[in-house]
């Protein structure tokens, strides 16, 4: 028997920074508003064991169960989807605080160029640079334009940075705190930047230099650089996540719930309106509906476009004649770069998750692309994350992968490797899309989301440049022997890759083009909104949490907007 | 009580970071440090000592049932991570029990992954495809080494020379042994992987026996923070610390 709650202002499906920060501004603004998070409870008390490579990196422990529920995957329509079994590629999350739990930290604006892609490379490059395969079009925001929700989120965030970096777009202040440590490692990087005559500069962190008071009130501590970040939750408190930050700002209002262990599986809808949604409670097994005047989804990019998929809500995207918008523009990162193999030993294993420094002289249209087969690029890092023993055995390429020789390489390269990685923007394809499969289903009955995923031309020729620019570095920072990154061909699933996945509920300035319009807004269902990296229409040379964090704040703006006067927004 | 004395637990009550007290970084890092390495290498044959005696009790078998099928596992993992100058293999350092008990547990029953059908092989870039469970897996595959040793040099795995063993594993690496359910490629993958999740995971899970897996590779476990140290040039050697004694 299905039971209904008590309805109220706004509803939001998972409780990540997306879902944190509309819940915290909604609550501010005197909007009643439950956060429903299908997985459980969590916070600083529960990471004081946390430094267990073995349980939280290799085994997961903070990611999603998938006996419940995974994705299915094919390279292209002729092959038979199936489901990823376990994790790899990328690491689906639950539980309160989103995959901002267990981020790095790296907190990058997306450029100018990513925002009005379209415009800006028909301008420079003519309108056929890369073919009619490729969905480029404009985010229908601009970078000036999203400033404000920028400079606010990284404010929430306290994130420690400098503004060195000549190829970005204007900043209205400075970041809240300063840069974390230059430690004898990034300088090296540093250094032979420098001398290549490129524009090195430290990684914004959202591991914070030093303590921090948001202007909510809340407090993050200064990171200890302990070298346990990715995958793992802070016990300092010093990784700027959502329970730390804009949850507790929430429940202060009085006007916030979190209900944990509540797992969407519909949203309901009469007459083109939604009225709330459905979800079970996943200790019990009840079912229950939660009645609203709003609902955000504010999960993961994959369960949001699954979400609309499964309530029938949009025109599902078909490659075949190119119709409809859910699902379209799935884009994801390509992963160049080059390991360095030095006589030195470095102190490779302290670190945090965004200590780092980096380069962005070949990324976004940094570089004239007018001679090349691709556009955008990759920000370029040397990473200084706190390199764990059983994930990190770095071998050059013509040694075994087991056997003395490995055991000996990858014990003495632990110490003594340095990697360069860029993160290639990705571009959206007409053949990478999402949709529902036919064939397998969740621990509810509900179809899997499909993912159609592979690299395009475009992809593989930016990663061989930005692997070729990697090494030249390496070879100013004195490696004794480089290796590049090999060559792509094919998008693999089971190697990690990064959890970087965008596209499927774009944001667009019309309703052909994607999505939810310039608030987040539902094109076809004003009172539901959607919000994260599902939002991008293309990915960057970037992590994308700044980006996500700045759409969830004029989410929340689009919300309030909305909850006062109703209607379509634009 | 001396700082390095002062447990992490202790560490995070007094100074209220738990309880989200304000704590600038300058002060954590002063209340930490890492004392000299002399301090450290006394306590790490104090610990040496407590972590042998949490050992022996760890050395029982959980999952196989036979010291035959324990056997040909402990060799083949001492193939992938041999003993040498640089110290410990995969048997001194406790690797076979390490895996033993994980397949006896959420790692053994797949109990995180997709398991339901339909199964189809798919392509490679798709991964694990197989109805079997890890566990299922490795007593199938420890059971097909015994048997490609019979077949090939009419002898017990157990009972063959290194090199013997070796041209056993490549032929299972390069998936030309036959398996029912699953791939001998994909086996040796799960071995390959586990044997060296044992030599480098926390003691407490039954492998990296003494930290001499860490020890070797130069990774001390478990600290509470690096402040202090990460702006030096020169590479620190710390005394490592499992997460037990924290």
């Amino acid at each position: 028997m299905t039971k209904t709650m008590p309805k109220v202002d706004v509803v939001t499906v998972g409780v990540g920074w997306t879902g944190g920060i509309v819940a915290a501004e909604s609550a501010k603004a005197g909007l009643k508003v439950v956060g429903l998070e299908r997985g459980a409870k969590r916070g600083t008390e529960d990471f004081m064991n946390v430094h267990d490579e073995y349980r939280y990196a290799i085994r997961y422990e903070l990611m999603q169960n998938l006996s419940k529920e995974t994705v299915t995957f094919r390279n292209n329509r002729k092959q038979r989807a199936l489901p990823m079994r376990q994790l790899g590629s990328f690491l689906l999350g639950e539980g309160l605080g989103g995959s901002g739990t267990h981020w790095n930290g790296q907190t990058y604006r997306f450029l100018p160029y990513d925002f009005e892609m379209k415009t800006m490379t028909e301008k420079k490059y003519g309108k056929d640079k890369l073919g009619s395969d490729y969905l480029i079009q404009n985010w229908g925001m601009t970078y000036d334009e999203l400033e404000p929700y920028f400079d606010k989120y990284e404010k929430t965030a306290g994130i420690s940075g400098e503004d060195k970096n000549p190829f970005w777009g204007k900043r209205s202040s400075e970041y809240p705190t300063p840069p974390m440590k230059k430690t004898p490692l990034l300088q090296k990087f540093e250094k032979a930047a420098d001398k290549l005559g490129y524009h090195p500069y430290m990684v914004p962190s959202a591991n914070l230099s030093e303590a921090y008071k948001n202007p909510d009130g809340e407090q993050i501590n200064a990171c200890q650089y302990c070298g346990f970040c990715e995958r793992f939750g802070c016990e300092y408190g010093a990784k700027a996540s959502p329970e730390v930050t804009v949850i507790p700002t929430a429940k202060k209002t009085g006007n916030y719930e979190v209900r944990c262990n509540s797992n969407v599986i519909e949203v309901l809808t009469k007459g083109g309106k939604a009225t709330g949604v459905k979800y079970i409670d996943t200790i019990s097994g009840e079912e229950f509906i939660q009645p609203a005047d709003v609902v955000v989804l504010t999960s993961f990019m994959m369960n949001n476009a699954k979400l609309l998929m499964v309530s029938n809500i949009g025109e599902m995207y078909d490659p075949a004649t190119g119709k409809g918008t859910l699902g379209r523009n799935y884009c994801y990162q390509i992963m160049p770069g080059a390991t360095g193999f030095f006589d030195e030993q470095f102190n490779t294993f302290m670190g945090a998750g965004a200590l780092g420094m980096c380069i962005d002289d070949f990324n976004g249209d940094s570089f004239d692309h007018s001679d090349l087969d691709f556009i955008h690029g990759a920000n370029i890092a040397l990473m200084q994350l706190g390199n764990r023993p059983i994930g990190n055995n770095p071998v050059p390429s013509d040694t075994p992968t087991w056997g003395a020789e490995f055991k000996k390489q990858s014990i003495m390269n632990y110490t003594r490797s340095l990697s360069l990685g860029g993160q290639g923007a990705s571009i959206p394809h007409k053949e990478n899309f999402l949709t529902l499969d036919s064939t397998y289903k969740d621990a509810y009955g509900q179809p899997l989301l499909q993912l159609n995923y592979d690299f395009t031309k475009q992809d593989i020729a930016l990663h061989k440049f930005i692997s070729d620019k990697s090494a030249g570095i390496l070879k100013e920072m004195g490696a004794k022997k480089v290796e590049a990154r090999a060559p792509i061909d094919h998008y693999n699933i089971v190697p990690y890759q990064s959890t970087h996945n965008t596209g499927g509920t774009v944001m667009s300035l019309t309703p052909e083009e994607g999505v939810v319009n310039k608030y987040l807004q539902h094109w076809d269902c004003e009172n539901l909104f959607a919000v994260g990296a599902g939002s991008f229409s293309n990915n960057s040379g970037y992590n994308p949490t700044a980006t996500v964090g700045a759409l969830a704040y004029r989410c929340a703006e689009g919300v309030i907007k909305y909850s006062k006067k109703g209607g379509s927004l634009v | 009580m001396s700082k390095k004395d002062l447990s992490r637990r202790d560490f995070l009550k007094t100074t209220g970071i738990a309880t989200g007290t304000l704590v600038g970084g300058g002060l954590i890092g002063g209340l930490i440090g890492f004392g000299s390495n002399k301090n450290n290498s006394s306590n790490s044959d104090k610990n040496a000592s407590k972590d042998q005696a949490a050992n022996t009790n760890s050395k029982g078998k959980m999952f196989f049932t036979t010291d035959k099928e324990f056997e040909i596992l402990s060799n083949a993992t001492e193939r992938i991570f041999p003993k040498d100058d640089l110290g410990a293999g995969a048997i001194d350092l406790g690797v076979p029990y390490f895996i033993d008990h994980q397949l006896a547990g959420n790692y053994g029953s797949n109990s995180r992954e997709y398991m339901q059908g339909p199964f189809y092989a798919g392509e490679a870039t798709q991964g694990y495809q197989s109805r079997l469970t890890r566990a299922e897996i490795f007593k199938q595959g420890v059971g097909k080494l015994e048997a490609e040793a019979q077949k090939r040099f009419k002898n017990g795995f157990s009972s063959l020379d290194d090199k013997q063993m070796d041209e056993i594993l490549t032929a299972f690496q390069k998936g030309e042994v036959a398996m029912s359910g699953v791939t001998s490629a994909f086996f040796f993958t799960l071995l390959r992987s586990a044997t060296i999740e044992g030599a480098y995971a926390d003691p407490m899970y039954g492998g990296n026996l003494n930290m001499e897996g860490w020890k070797m590779k130069g990774f001390p476990g478990h600290q509470m923070s690096y402040i202090n140290v990460i702006e030096e040039d020169k590479f620190q050697k710390i005394a490592p610390k499992p997460l037990g004694q924290h």
